[in-house]
């Protein structure tokens, strides 16, 4: 009867223990060890990393992804990129938005291409592509991710991206097979993926002399993304730290209390 | 066993003393815990970055008005003639009912002349809202005169308005509100 | 017990009151000087933290109804409107999504220390019951919630559990088809669906609130259970319920609240599915569809049923086995304590539900590697079910009538040797 609790403990715990993998699975394999500013209960976002991280997305990544829910007033806020204002607005006006129709009320302009106007603080990103139609006819059939909330769909999240991202490269076993216009990506589920290797060495030139080697320009658009997914993160890390602090010394407060009050009693 | 202790002994006041301060400790934190559910219905940042517009106003000719969009209510961008910068400028402040000139750029107590109701005198940028129950008038030109003051008419119950934008009759107890506004150059403005 | 009320009201104001609505005397008799047992321990907090949960749900649901836009091209973005625009929205979305996990944890412990203290047993089978009717309520109340924010999990999730009633369809033809298209008010799950999900959503947690009331009204008559299973002989067996149980109820309290914020701050979505952050798609499936984690056992025994309407009816049955529980129970004795054969099988069947959850939360075809062979999890489930019913409607029987239970002491109030004072 005594190790009756242990001993389902036990089996339940056993469960829980995961198969073997089979040889020839195209699991994606476990992500690598990588380790972020903003991890724990303190960490913070790297505004250096933000910004660098921004630079890439804006170069390499926005040719063929959107981020659309990600509004630009968001780069000057606290707990982002903390871009200045100025410099928020311009990174919105070098930006062409969609625009209503004109006063004729035309929707293109003369050589039949949409109007468009410049973008201001209250707009989000635009994409690359009107659709969903016209991105897969750009990428061989295949419909790039919008990245706004990718470091939290993604099982694995800001670990899973890098792996990702810096998987590429690899030379694949015998036995597997390649598709046509897909990459081998170990660190991907299936090990084929559609996207062709975004990142090398150099592939941006940072303004702040960072080296810009893989690693640390997988590290930026990771970090980058991660904010925007959770813009709020250290806000919420901060009022966290007050309200569990609180929460400490109101629960002190109360046990003291309530043994004092039940010392009366009996 | 009970413990029965008298009113004003030390007991009696340490014990109460912890029973008051958890008790203040919980409603501080409570009413720090209410603060979010009270911030939450102010505007939010997305609606707070539409708070400022600029504009390109180049296309605007002369006598001619646009109608912008500007925290929700319309913003009058009109570009006045020469004659009705002198007709504006000819009215003395004591004859009009708002004497204050209701210009966000100045102080409160500014008259209501015309130079202070706007930055550069060919400009008038105000707030398309009649100030009696808060309709849009509709703007006068020379080919469609709306009221006797060559400014604007409001359809609802008849304020009209001259051609700084002033009330001159009608319900409405004062002049169209001059919105904060800066000239970002010649043909861009900024407001907001 | 319910006694006479003892309530004298002093000022002038509490005396005009008393003869019109006696509110006050009221709050005096349930609150203050209710008489409870005085060995309630830890387990007897959660009833407390639950009414507390409920109130931050309704409180944190009715601020997020203030931004979300339950149309099914706008939902997923007015979602995301809160998280990033709405000031502190990102708190109130999180206070609500972890508050519902939060809130079935509570109820799981309620339960269990009802079924482990007997306190489903004579005269209490009423608060048993509406306490039934109450977790149903959440159940229906958290599905209905989590197809909201229109994520994939919620899309798909919201397709299968609908779904089931199409199982109908083998008992009276088209009967399940007419009520799943009725459900979609759509030919698959859609924006119609979606709006009166919102709807009901908005609904029901008043309904809950109004049978809690009922459950509390019903705990009222008899007077709490205890730890020792035995009534309440006298006063000397009780203490008033303000200040003893409302300061050590406000404590775990606060203990609870501490977790609840851990969560909210720290770990926010380690609860949830990454699945529900991609908007949801009628064309592509997860490769993985599953519940929410407190709707996971259930999950299991579903799936664990190969033929359609046999899993919807072993599904609905469990549920509405608890119903029968204070009739199944033969033992005289409440409390697991003093029932060393019963405590054993409890244990056991907490194990099976653990394990039924973890295996709701793997894919269907899922197995584990033991002693070299490879094992579906999809018969331990199956063990696992009939072990849920075999502990209900045999055990439970059974084991009242074979079992020698431990002697009961004499009373609450002297439970150890010491001679009273």
């Amino acid at each position: 009867m005594r190790f009756a609790l242990p001993l389902g403990l036990a089996l339940g715990v056993a469960f829980c223990a995961p198969a073997f993998a089979q040889a020839m699975n195209t699991d994606a394999r476990p992500v690598k060890d990588v380790h972020w500013s903003f991890e724990g209960p303190f960490g913070m976002y790297d505004q250096a990393a933000l910004q660098r991280g921004f630079q890439i997305y804006k170069e390499v990544c926005s040719t063929c992804h959107s981020l659309n829910r990600v509004e630009f007033h968001t780069l000057s806020e606290p707990g982002g990129p903390s871009f200045t204002d100025a410099q928020m607005k311009a990174i919105a006006a070098g930006y062409q938005i969609p625009a209503g129709p004109n006063d004729k009320g035309e929707t293109t302009d003369a050589s039949g291409n949409p109007l468009t106007r410049a973008g201001t603080p209250a707009d989000h990103f635009p994409p690359p592509f009107p659709n969903e139609n016209a991105a897969r006819t750009a990428n061989n059939g295949a419909l790039p991710p919008d990245l706004s909330l990718v470091a939290k769909s993604l099982p694995g999240g800001p670990q899973r991206i890098y792996s990702i991202l810096t998987g590429f490269g690899e030379k694949p076993p015998a036995w597997f097979h390649v598709m046509e216009n897909k990459y081998y990506n170990p660190y991907f589920d299936g090990w084929n993926i559609s996207m062709p290797p975004p990142l090398t060495d150099g592939s941006v030139t940072y303004s702040d002399g960072t080296p810009n080697t893989l690693d640390q320009e997988a590290h930026d658009v990771v970090t980058f993304l991660m904010w925007a997914a959770e813009p709020k993160m250290e806000e919420r890390k901060e009022m966290g730290f007050g309200v569990m602090i609180f929460l400490l010394a109101l629960s002190g407060l109360l046990y003291l209390s309530y043994r004092k009050v039940w010392k009366d009693a009996h | 066993m009970a413990s029965t202790t008298a009113p004003n002994t030390p007991e009696t006041s340490r014990r109460d003393f912890l029973y008051i301060a958890t008790g203040v400790v919980a409603a501080v934190g409570a009413a720090a815990a209410a603060w979010p559910f009270i911030d939450q219905m102010n505007p939010a940042s997305s609606v707070l970055a539409l708070a400022s517009i600029e504009a390109d106003i180049s296309a605007v000719q002369p006598g001619q008005q646009v109608v912008l969009q500007w925290r929700g209510h319309p913003l009058f961008v009109r570009r006045r003639t020469p004659k009705e910068i002198a007709e504006a400028r000819a009215v003395p402040v004591s004859e009009l009912p708002d004497p204050l000139a209701r210009n966000a750029n100045l102080p409160e107590d500014a008259p209501a002349t015309d130079q202070n109701r706007e930055i550069k005198s060919e400009w008038l940028i105000l707030v398309g809202v009649c100030t009696h129950l808060g309709c849009t008038p509709t703007v006068s030109t020379p080919q469609a005169p709306q009221g006797e003051y060559g400014g604007w008419l409001c359809h609802c119950h008849g304020s009209q308005y001259d051609t700084a934008g002033r009330i001159r009759k009608g319900p409405a107890p004062q002049n169209l509100a001059v919105p904060v506004y800066a000239f970002l150059s010649d043909t861009r403005i900024k407001v907001g | 017990m319910s006694g006479h009320s003892t309530y004298v009201p002093k000022t002038a104001f509490e005396k005009w009151l008393d003869v019109r609505l006696p509110i006050l005397r009221f709050a005096n008799d349930t609150l203050m000087t209710y008489p409870t047992p005085k060995n309630l321990n830890i387990w007897y907090t959660f009833g407390g933290i639950l009414a507390f949960c409920l109130g931050v749900q309704i409180v944190t649901g009715i601020v997020l109804a203030m931004h979300y836009v339950p149309n099914a091209n706008m939902a997923f973005d007015s979602v995301e409107n809160i998280m990033r625009n709405v000031n502190y929205g990102w708190l109130m979305r999180y206070m609500h999504a972890n508050g519902a996990s939060m809130f079935f944890l509570a109820v799981y412990i309620h339960i269990f220390r009802g079924l482990y203290y007997g306190s489903y047993k004579a005269p209490r089978e009423m608060i048993w019951i509406l306490g039934v009717v109450i977790y149903i309520l959440m159940m229906a109340t958290a599905f209905f919630g989590y197809v909201l924010p229109w994520g994939q999990m919620s899309f798909w999730g919201a397709t299968v559990i609908t779904n089931l009633f199409s199982s109908l369809d083998q008992l009276v033809p088209h009967l399940g088809s007419a009520i799943t298209t009725w459900l979609w008010g759509d030919f698959a799950v859609g924006d119609p669906t979606l709006n009166r999900f919102f709807s009901l959503h908005y609904l029901l947690p008043f309904i809950i609130a109004g049978v809690v009331g009922l459950h509390i009204w019903a705990l009222h008559v008899p007077g709490n259970n205890n730890p020792l299973g035995i009534d309440v002989k006298g006063p000397q067996d009780t203490v008033p319920f303000h200040p003893y149980y409302t300061v050590k109820d406000v404590f775990y309290l606060s203990l609870f609240v501490l977790v609840f914020a851990f969560l909210v701050f720290y770990e926010p979505n380690f609860v949830g599915n990454p699945d529900n952050y991609t908007p949801a798609n009628p064309i592509v499936t997860p490769p993985d569809i599953v519940p929410e984690w407190y709707l996971l056992p259930f999950y299991a025994m579903l799936r664990s049923v190969p033929q359609k309407l046999v899993g919807v009816l072993v599904l609905f049955g469990a549920l509405a086995t608890l119903v029968f529980i204070p009739w199944l129970d033969s033992s005289k004795v409440r409390s697991n304590r003093f029932r060393p054969m019963m405590k054993l099988f409890f244990w056991l069947f907490l194990v099976d539900c653990i394990m039924l959850g973890y295996i709701g939360s793997q894919s269907a075809d899922a197995s584990v590697t033991l002693g070299g062979a490879d094992l579906p999890l999809v018969w331990f489930a199956r063990l696992g079910t009939l072990y849920y019913y075999a502990f209900f409607w045999l055990l439970m029987p059974l084991i009242g009538l074979i079992e020698r239970p431990k002697p009961l002491p004499d009373g609450i109030g002297k439970p150890v040797l010491a001679p009273a004072e």
